[in-house]
């Protein structure tokens, strides 16, 4: 669709529904206006489309822009009047929450999670013919979950008939009713093995609606996940969403089809890193769960860690982590019991923000634990096979655990993205920066940004109908370029040199030494480019291999340029009080407090 | 910005209370519209699908999947009790043949010739739905359930573990932020107000000597850790098996309980309440909850307080519900319009608030919360 010159998108989330405009000016697309209100997916209002009214109504007071005609949105755009196109994303009620299976657990198990995931569900749990549990456990754990969909994979074309069978009777057995809408049967997608479909739908058929697609795992060298996410967006609209209150007026009031949140936060993740041929990570952080995201050599995974936020969640991150991974953050002494109870008081009152600069490192310092946790489990994901339709050797499939299989290989990261309260707002932009850097460690030359007022979601829809609108206003309003991160991965003692650079700043030539454990900041505007050369010592890596120099053009932002000499991982003095002083300095180096 | 305040918790003496008792699955209303019902009496019954046994026959028989409905000798639909021959290969001579006897008695629910599993149904588990309070039938759904009305006192706490309980309320403390060292043996099938703080000691005494709920105006994590086995990773309980029910009022840490709310208690005291640790912060808010039923035939107007979702105006009362002000309580005496930078850095919108001692603060608006008056 090329003549969209106004554009309105929304995201009904759990708890805001959240309006941008976006117009087209003389120099191209633009985002000029944002507007949000309360959700109304619940009582009393059960009709989400009243929240998007609302926050349609708040854009409309401040651009002065009619867009709606009672509850109708005018359209196409005339003047100061209408909009050409309304799109929308939704993660309210909890977002599409499924279960998959596979035959085997590392292999079809996790091919149907990565599908899932990827086209933007929660995964409630992953069944297998060798996960361990006894039948009876997984068909009362199918029917306690309740998801909203159920992915069927397993068995190659051609292979075990009888595994997948079996799993179909346990989902068949179990007869769990949707979420939403008690009386609708359950969308199931079978998407195994093709030699087992008669059966399949012999045990299902009557039970669940059932659809058949292509085998997610043909062979075993070949993933394809392709076919199976576009039945699960089919689905998700045409059961899930359709049951949820106010959602088929909703799909009759928008231009293009309603997409699950982090499924549009992914579209928008793969345009860029198309368009700009760089690997790119992106995290969302939020009160319940974070996302992450990769594009790495055109690969794209997702994940959500379900349990781990910044409120609702916040206490989960406490122990998964473990207090001591928390507090190694924290430049000042807490007493263990009192760290406690504030993370608890904050999640039992979730919308609380800090007000003391201590409170705000104690939240800045468990966020760095929740992501650095995703990220963990994002890269455990995010391995070897090739996304859609591409082929990996037989020896790379029985290596599907090894973390060095992931795809996710940090020195070949172009660009990282943050989005999510507590680094979108974040008082300080160098704040951001700083959790993103220790929480996710780039290694070699990384670029940083921040999404400044979270419209990933709308612009991800946004590149279903208009690539080119969409790609201009994430590059121009929705990144904030924070700056570049110039990391040599290796480990070494304290002081002893790991970088010698050269850097071309606008000021002048700027040469030194980066010491093992030092930050150093340098400044360069997010406008500005400088060439730099890097010469690490034997053991030390940025890039071309241990001890090779590398020149590169690098942009700055508003930060600068973060030399960080810490080592890969991250080397934490062993002393109590040495690592408070450490910690302290490495904020001061890149002035994230103050004083 | 009209939603940044976190809304009251609600603390009433005259309530109108509604409860819905809802079936997890359809069943039968036993009660009628416009019924009196007790806390412990059955509301609404049904029977949940049995468990289920998956038995794969094929190694047990020693035969193909496909050759397995051949051998059964069961039917998909019939009953078989535990112990009975299930299965039974037919082979030439008689030594050869294999058995198989049913682990349960159930109904064949499928029989498969691609698996060779069979997969048996033990019989359906009742479920009881009960009133929980003391009140009226004032609407029925249909194979679902009822909704209960009462009047009476009605207090949210904040956090809560255990299920719902009933019993009567048993004041054990002299003021709202006194700490209480021990319980003793009046404490029996009573729910004890303990005071500001719901220690681990008392909880192990409230245990021995058989107390059925606690109400306390805090509770340390730790103790909660203790309490339960495990690091509560998030909000949603009701659920634990933990002997009783403890309703914190205030929040995490050592708290004087509200004094409106610790009047209401003291003038309740000793008469049959019901109580539910039930908590989800999440979707929905669910909150812990304490009502007293009025048994005296009081018919006084309910009083609904204010809402903290309506905003807030100058003289409002409080509670700072963060650090550094945390549990402190005052009244509203200025509302800037423009943000404010506070001691994090951060810009936000904020208020003045003047404490009970005079002091003054401000304070971020999300850190706050109404109370009732």
């Amino acid at each position: 669709m090329d003549n969209l010159d106004v554009v309105i998108a929304t995201d009904c989330g759990s708890t805001t529904t959240k309006a941008i405009l976006i117009e087209k000016k003389e120099d191209g697309y633009h985002q000029t206006f944002r507007g949000e209100a309360p959700t109304t997916v619940e009582a009393p209002f059960e009709d989400v489309t009243r929240g998007v009214l609302n926050a349609i109504q708040e854009i409309e007071e401040l651009s002065g822009r009619q867009i709606l005609d009672g509850e109708r949105i005018i359209s196409p755009a005339e003047g100061n009047r209408g909009v050409d196109i309304y799109i929308s994303t939704s993660s309210a009620g909890g977002g599409l929450q499924m279960v998959v299976s596979g035959v085997v657990k590392a292999m079809t198990g996790e091919s149907a999670q990565r599908c899932a995931l990827g086209a933007g569900a929660i995964v409630m749990d992953v069944m297998a013919a060798n996960d361990g549990r006894l039948p009876h456990e997984k068909i009362e754990r199918i029917r306690q979950l309740r998801p909203d969909m159920v992915l069927l994979a397993g068995g190659t074309d051609g292979g075990t008939i009888s595994h997948v069978v079996e799993l179909a009777e346990y989902i068949a057995a179990a007869d769990p009713k949707p979420r939403f809408g008690s009386g609708f049967k359950l969308p199931v997608i079978y998407a195994g093995n093709k030699e087992a479909r008669a059966e399949v739908d012999a045990v299902l058929g009557e039970k669940a609606a059932l659809t058949v697609t292509d085998n997610i795992r043909p062979t075993l060298e070949e993933e394809n996940l392709g076919p199976a996410r576009q039945v699960i967006h089919d689905m998700f609209l045409e059961h899930v969403m359709a049951q949820a209150p106010g959602y088929r007026k909703l799909m009759e009031m928008t231009g293009a089809p309603i997409m699950p949140t982090p499924g549009a936060v992914g579209e928008i993740m793969q345009t860029i890193a198309r368009q700009q041929k760089i690997n790119v990570v992106g995290v969302d952080i939020g009160g319940a769960t974070t996302d992450v995201f990769s594009v790495f050599s055109e690969v794209f995974n997702r994940t959500v860690s379900a349990n781990l936020g910044m409120s609702y969640s916040i206490s989960n991150v406490l122990a998964e982590a473990g207090l001591a991974d928390i507090l190694r953050w924290v430049p000042f002494y807490i007493e263990e019991s009192d760290l406690r109870d504030r993370i608890k008081n904050k999640m039992i009152r979730p919308t609380t923000i800090p007000q003391l600069l201590e409170e705000l490192q104690v939240e800045q310092a468990i966020a760095r634990e929740a992501l650095r946790l995703a990220f963990i489990q994002h890269r455990a994901l995010a391995v070897g096979l090739k996304g859609v339709q591409t082929t990996r050797t037989l020896s790379d499939v029985f290596d599907q655990n090894d973390e060095d299989a992931s795809l996710v290989q940090m020195l070949d990261l172009d660009l990282l993205v943050g989005s999510g309260g507590v680094l979108s707002h974040a008082p300080g932009r160098a704040q951001a920066a700083a959790m993103m850097i220790d929480a996710f460690q780039p290694e070699g030359v990384t670029r940083l940004a921040v999404d400044s007022i979270f419209m990933m979601p709308h612009l991800g829809v946004l590149s279903t109908v208009n690539e080119k609108a969409a790609t201009e206003v994430f590059d121009r309003d929705c990144l904030i370029y924070l700056g570049t991160c110039i990391a040599p991965k290796g480990t070494g003692k304290l002081a002893e040199p790991c970088l010698n650079y050269s850097v071309e700043l606008p000021s002048g030539r700027r040469e030194g030494v980066l010491a093992v454990g030092a930050l150093e900041l340098l400044h360069l505007a997010a406008d500005e480019e400088a060439q730099l050369i890097m010469k690490p010592p034997r053991d030390w890596d940025v890039g071309a291999g241990p001890g090779q120099e590398v020149q590169t053009l690098v942009r700055g932002g508003v930060i600068g340029l973060v030399l960080d000499g810490r080592g890969r991982p991250i080397q934490f003095a062993h002393d109590e009080n040495e690592q408070l002083a450490q910690v302290a300095a490495w904020h001061r180096a890149l002035n994230l407090y103050g004083g | 910005m009209a939603h940044a305040y976190t809304p009251g918790l609600r603390v009433t003496r005259y309530a109108v209370v509604r409860k819905e008792r809802k079936l997890p699955l359809k069943g039968d209303v036993v009660v009628e519209n416009g019924a009196t019902v007790r806390r412990d009496e059955v509301v609404a019954r049904t029977e949940l699908p049995g468990d289920v046994v998956a038995l794969n026959l094929v190694n047990r028989l020693g035969c193909s999947p496909g050759e397995v409905p051949r051998y059964m000798l069961k039917k998909e639909g019939e009953h078989i009790g535990e112990g009975e021959p299930l299965a039974a290969t037919q082979p030439l001579i008689k030594w050869f043949k294999s058995t198989v006897n049913s682990p349960a008695s159930g109904v064949i629910e499928s029989i498969s010739s691609v698996t060779g599993q069979v997969i048996l149904r033990k019989k359906p588990r009742p479920v009881e739905v009960l009133a929980y309070v003391d009140g009226r039938v004032v609407e029925v759904f249909a194979d679902e359930g009822v909704c209960i009305e009462t009047r009476g006192a009605y207090m949210q706490g904040i956090f809560g573990v255990g299920g719902e309980c009933w019993g009567p309320l048993h004041i054990a403390v002299q003021s709202p932020d006194e700490r209480l060292e021990t319980l003793g043996s009046e404490c029996a099938g009573k729910i004890v107000v303990v005071g500001s703080l719901v220690t681990q000691g008392i909880i192990d005494r409230a245990r021995a000597v058989g107390a059925i709920g606690l109400i306390g105006g805090g509770l340390r994590d730790q103790d909660l850790r203790a309490l339960l086995g495990y690091d509560l990773g998030v909000a949603i309980t009701g659920d634990e098996d933990i002997g009783l029910t403890v309703v914190v009022t205030e929040g995490f840490g050592e708290i004087a309980i509200a004094r409106k709310t610790f009047d209401i208690l003291i003038e309740c005291a000793g008469r049959e309440v019901s109580v539910s640790g039930a908590t989800q912060i999440r979707a929905g808010v669910l909150r812990p909850e304490i009502i007293v039923p009025d048994t005296t035939g009081d018919s006084r107007q309910e009083d609904r307080g204010q809402s903290g979702e309506q905003g807030m105006g100058i003289g409002a009362l409080l509670r700072v519900i963060r650090v550094p002000y945390f549990g402190r309580i005052g009244r509203v005496s200025a509302l800037p319009a423009e943000l404010q930078q506070v001691e994090s850095g951060a810009l936000v919108r904020v208020l003045e608030v003047e404490f009970e001692d005079g002091e003054k603060a401000v304070v971020p608006r999300a850190n706050v919360e109404m109370i009732e008056e």
